[in-house]
């Protein structure tokens, strides 16, 4: 087996210095009746190339997002990632690492993370950031509860223009601990009254923005009616990009913004791994979750960072942590934070504009084909349109023809009776082909 | 270059050199500074056009502030990221014995085959035809968990361990709850050896954490568990092979008592690198497991993730199980997202969409490429390695339940140290300066400075001899009064030892621009 270096000889050395006869000796402890004589009921060992030709024959029978126009979003987004990326999150010094428990020779990865927090608490205007979370579903589970532990109220309101997936993950944590959660209806205008349903027992809001539909939405409102009743504005961003061109959910007052990070250095990768990013005011640090990064000093005087605030942390503190949470995204975070050091503000800002023409002109060019309807007057690269026909089947028949058209909204609120509805995504990897491929393809189907 | 605490930032004019340099490099051991120092605002790295002229549909809600993203060009970029990385140890830079982590060799393969375009650049949300290899990949992964396990379902969308853990723990309470029995058993019993993530997760979803307390065997008896069995008792969430680097002799009487009480047995299965192909958990009464895909099945840790933590389920479990999940159907694979659309009774969602598919492509090529044989040869040789480091150094080191053999990790204590003025992260710093990771320190809890030390199958047995010879020299340094050796180390490394009271105390979490000089002499 080419990834074990012991022979057979090595191994009889080895039991010989031990004493004892046989490896199974070593065993000893467990029961004899269940310790297995002969390998498990699966195939044996395999050379690198059959590995290769099993696993490439299961990865042709997908649809790679760049071999189509390509146009479905929800949560995850395509997006082009400069080739050094890879090549840099592909150093074995930082592939092949751990968490960072021995700063003196791990600077290298705590360094990037104190770059990545300083990076995220600049665009999302909060003073503080960590060093990542899981993804932004889970993320946002984490704010909710922080909120619940900040306020010590129990009761979260999720906006219905939430995410689905994430406020379904909000509602199985909420469940299980026994804590209360109101979820608003579907809002596929943007036009909720969430306002009415802040009173002095809520804990927090979760508002996202730009929601699941695309409607962006002016979080100052929702921040001030949280604040005169003690609640928390979560704010959500599920298109960190999006961040390069608008107002920051911290310049819109809110108290915990959480996101998802993977547009920036991540690939699609069928929905994981991602990076969840995850900001508040330094005020609330002790009640944070997840990892933090910090400055410090080395016995000679020179700079270094530290993992640090562990106290709040599980392996300190036990039944008493802010989270269970001990591994996070953290070559997730190094691509983020590579990429965005490649982009620089200029780039941000200029990447944004681009997506958000890119969307502009594909909702312009939808809105002229027969049978289709743009609902939106506000979005970034994404956006909500009703069909002649549900969604689900007009999708369906677009793959056939090449195009991956968007996420029907039924696939994801299924029963909520909004099954023509198709949310649409364009990015920069879009083109003028892309576009006019999708519109003159959705004339046929519809 | 000053910091703010007006100390020097730049090794070589730190007084520790003999021979300082202009720029403060030492050859290939360079300086960096933060991305923030030097950087720039109207730097891009990245060529794109500006778009034609728009009119934004933001609804008034454009940005007006500046963000404060500095920008290099892409050389500087990858200068500053390569040199960051040579600040880093990895397990392809040597022995990397931390107890628990599992830290094998990363096979390349695993990379390439996850890059693959089928499984890195497809959406969770395509359409289901669209995507068969990926479920088929899926699908194939819980078969050989499952199989690996005997247990009966898999739910693979856990993000990491931990989160996996709250998954396990979720489906029994789930379980419990449908029995009626929600209001009344809600007490999870915690041996003291367990890692601090049991706890926190148990307390998470609203369980009372009970702890069992650790014998001088390093074993939990199973008339300690009975003893605290009753109607209230939920679960006990139990580390097997146990972090004493034990295996469990009671395990099957464990799960008995456990089960006849009404009660589900989780078990953390961080250590399953030992018994892969050797035992399976189901056999041994596990209710609910979950698997560190980033430690058994080589997945890269990353510097602290992406893990991924897919749990596998007994039958009693197995209703409950989260969605997504895969299931064959007429026309293909297909994938549950809703719980309505199940047939069995899901507890709710983990994550958005279905999990760590890039984790999954490369745990899958590890197990493909051992195969059965490989898995189990891989198992015994972790054991092996282990137990060959136990005796080299017994004689010098301190073993704090007696010379016997252990599994895939050996725990010493500090007893040895007594009297030398030389504590376990003492050695840890020493152990940095011959070129080592050190191993876990300070865990598990249960024994006093804590030594585990865990060298996986990946290590031959030549660089064991040099380990273990490097520990004895280390031991008797420290056995003759070397403590200087030990005290002020590491020596050698990017930084000197680093201040974390400091750092708690006065947290600076980002880069600040420095107050003008005037202001910061006054």
């Amino acid at each position: 087996m080419r990834y074990l270096p012991l022979s057979d000889t090595d191994r009889s050395e080895m039991l010989a210095r031990i004493g004892v006869k046989t490896v199974d000796e070593l065993f000893a402890d467990v029961p004899k009746n269940l310790l297995l004589k002969e390998p498990v009921d699966l195939p044996r060992r395999k050379g690198e190339l059959e590995v290769e030709r099993i696993l490439s024959r299961m990865s042709s029978k997908n649809v790679p997002a760049s071999s189509v126009p390509f146009f479905v979003g929800a949560g995850a987004y395509k997006h082009h990632v400069p080739a050094t990326v890879d090549h840099l999150i592909q150093r074995s010094e930082f592939l092949t690492s751990y968490t960072p428990y021995q700063p003196e020779i791990a600077q290298g990865t705590l360094q990037y993370l104190f770059e990545f927090q300083t990076q995220v608490a600049a665009l999302t205007g909060m003073e503080v950031a960590n060093a990542s979370m899981y993804d932004g579903s889970t993320g946002t589970g984490e704010a909710v509860l922080m909120a619940h532990r900040v306020t010590k109220r129990r009761k979260a309101v999720l906006s219905g223009g939430l995410h689905p997936h994430y406020a379904e993950v909000v509602r199985t944590l909420s469940d299980m601990a026994s804590d209360q959660v109101v979820t608003m209806q579907p809002d596929v205008a943007g036009s909720e009254d969430i306002l009415s349903q802040i009173d002095d027992t809520t804990s927090c809001v979760v508002v996202q923005s730009p929601d699941v539909f695309g409607n962006v939405r002016d979080l100052k409102p929702i921040a001030e009616k949280a604040h005169k009743h003690g609640a928390l504005l979560i704010a959500v961003f599920t298109e960190v990009v999006t961040l390069g061109l608008m107002a920051s959910p911290g310049s819109q007052g809110a108290d915990i913004v959480v996101g998802e990070g993977q547009s920036i250095g991540n690939a699609l990768n069928f929905g994981g791994p991602y990076v969840g990013l995850f900001a508040t005011q330094s005020k609330f640090i002790r009640q944070m979750p997840g990892r933090l990064c910090g400055e410090t000093v080395d016995a000679d005087g020179n700079r270094g960072f530290v993992l640090t605030l562990s106290t709040r942390e599980q392996h300190i503190r036990r039944d008493k942590a802010t989270s269970n949470i001990c591994t996070n995204s953290g070559l997730c975070a190094l691509a983020f934070t590579i990429h965005m050091t490649l982009l620089g503000e200029t780039g941000l800002k200029r990447l944004a504009r681009v997506n958000h023409a890119n969307a502009i002109k594909l909702a312009d060019q939808l809105a002229g084909v027969k049978g289709v309807e743009v609902l939106n007057k506000t979005f970034f690269n994404e956006f909500t349109v009703k069909l002649a026909k549900p969604a689900a089947e007009v999708v369906e028949a677009l793959a056939k023809k090449g195009v991956l058209a968007g996420v029907p909204v039924s696939r994801l609120l299924p029963g909520a009776g909004l099954d023509n509805l198709l949310l649409v995504a364009s990015t920069e990897v879009n083109t003028d082909d892309d576009r006019a491929a999708f519109c003159a393809a959705l004339k046929e189907v519809l | 270059m000053l910091n703010r605490q007006g100390r020097p930032t730049q090794a070589g004019q730190a007084g520790t050199t003999e021979h300082p340099t202009f720029t403060g490099n030492k050859a290939l051991a360079q300086v960096e500074p933060l991305l923030f120092e030097i950087g720039r605002y109207d730097t891009t790295g990245v060529d794109i056009d500006e778009p034609e002229d728009f009119q934004p549909r933001l609804g008034g809600l454009e940005r007006k502030e500046a963000i404060g993203l500095p920008g290099l060009s892409e050389p500087e970029t990858m200068r500053h990221y390569v040199r960051l990385s040579q600040m880093n140890y990895g397990i392809d830079t040597g022995l990397f014995p931390l107890g628990s982590c599992t830290m094998k060799h990363n096979a390349r393969l695993n990379e390439r085959m996850a890059r693959l375009p089928g499984f890195s650049d497809v959406h969770p949300l395509q359409p289901i035809s669209t995507v068969q290899g990926a479920l088929e990949l899926m699908n194939e992964l819980g078969r050989y968990l499952v199989t690996l396990t005997n247990m009966t379902s898999v739910a693979l969308s856990p993000k990491a361990g931990a989160h996996g853990e709250l998954c396990g723990m979720m489906a029994i309470k789930a379980a419990i709850e449908a029995k009626g029995e929600g209001k009344t058993r809600n007490v999870v019993l915690v041996p003291d050896s367990a890692h601090g993530t049991n706890p926190a997760t148990a307390a998470l979803i609203g369980f009372v954490v009970k702890p069992v307390p650790a014998r001088e065997d390093g074993w939990v008896h199973v008339e300690d568990v009975k003893e605290r069995l009753g109607p209230d008792v939920a679960a006990i969430m139990l580390t097997n092979p146990n972090t004493c680097g034990l295996f469990e002799p009671q395990v099957a009487e464990i799960a008995k008592a456990i089960h006849d009480a009404g009660a589900y047995f989780y078990c953390d299965g961080a250590n399953f690198n030992a018994i892969v192909g050797k035992a399976k958990p189901g056999d041994l009464g596990v209710d609910a497991m979950h698997i560190n895909l980033h430690k058994t099945f080589s997945t890269p840790h990353g510097g602290g993730g992406p893990g991924s933590g897919p749990v596998v389920l007994s039958e009693r479990l197995a209703p409950y199980a989260p969605v997504p999940f895969v299931r064959v159907g007429k026309d293909g694979f297909e994938l549950v997202e809703e719980a309505a659309d199940a047939a069995e009774k899901p507890f709710g969602r983990m994550t958005a969409f279905h999990g760590q598919m890039g984790m999954y492509v490369r745990a899958l090529s590890y197990m493909l490429s051992h195969g059965s044989d490989g898995m189990k040869q891989a198992s015994e040789d972790a054991v092996l390695n282990a137990n060959y480091i136990r005796a080299g150094l017994s004689d010098l080191m301190s073993l704090p339940f007696g010379n016997k053999p252990c599994m895939h990790e050996v725990l010493f204590d500090d007893a040895w140290l007594k009297d030398t003025g030389v504590t376990t992260l003492d050695v840890a710093k020493a152990m940095i300066d011959e070129g080592y990771h050190p191993m876990t320190m300070y865990f598990p809890l249960v024994v006093h400075g804590a030594m585990l030390i865990e060298p996986t199958e990946s290590e031959s047995k030549s660089s064991l001899d040099l380990f273990v010879a490097t520990l004895r020299d280390l031991a008797m340094a420290a056995k003759n009064g070397d403590t200087e050796r030990f005290t002020g180390a590491p020596y050698h490394a990017p930084r000197r030892r680093l201040d974390e009271t400091r750092a708690a105390r006065n947290p600076i979490l980002k880069w600040t621009k420095p107050a003008p000089v005037a202001e910061a002499a006054e």
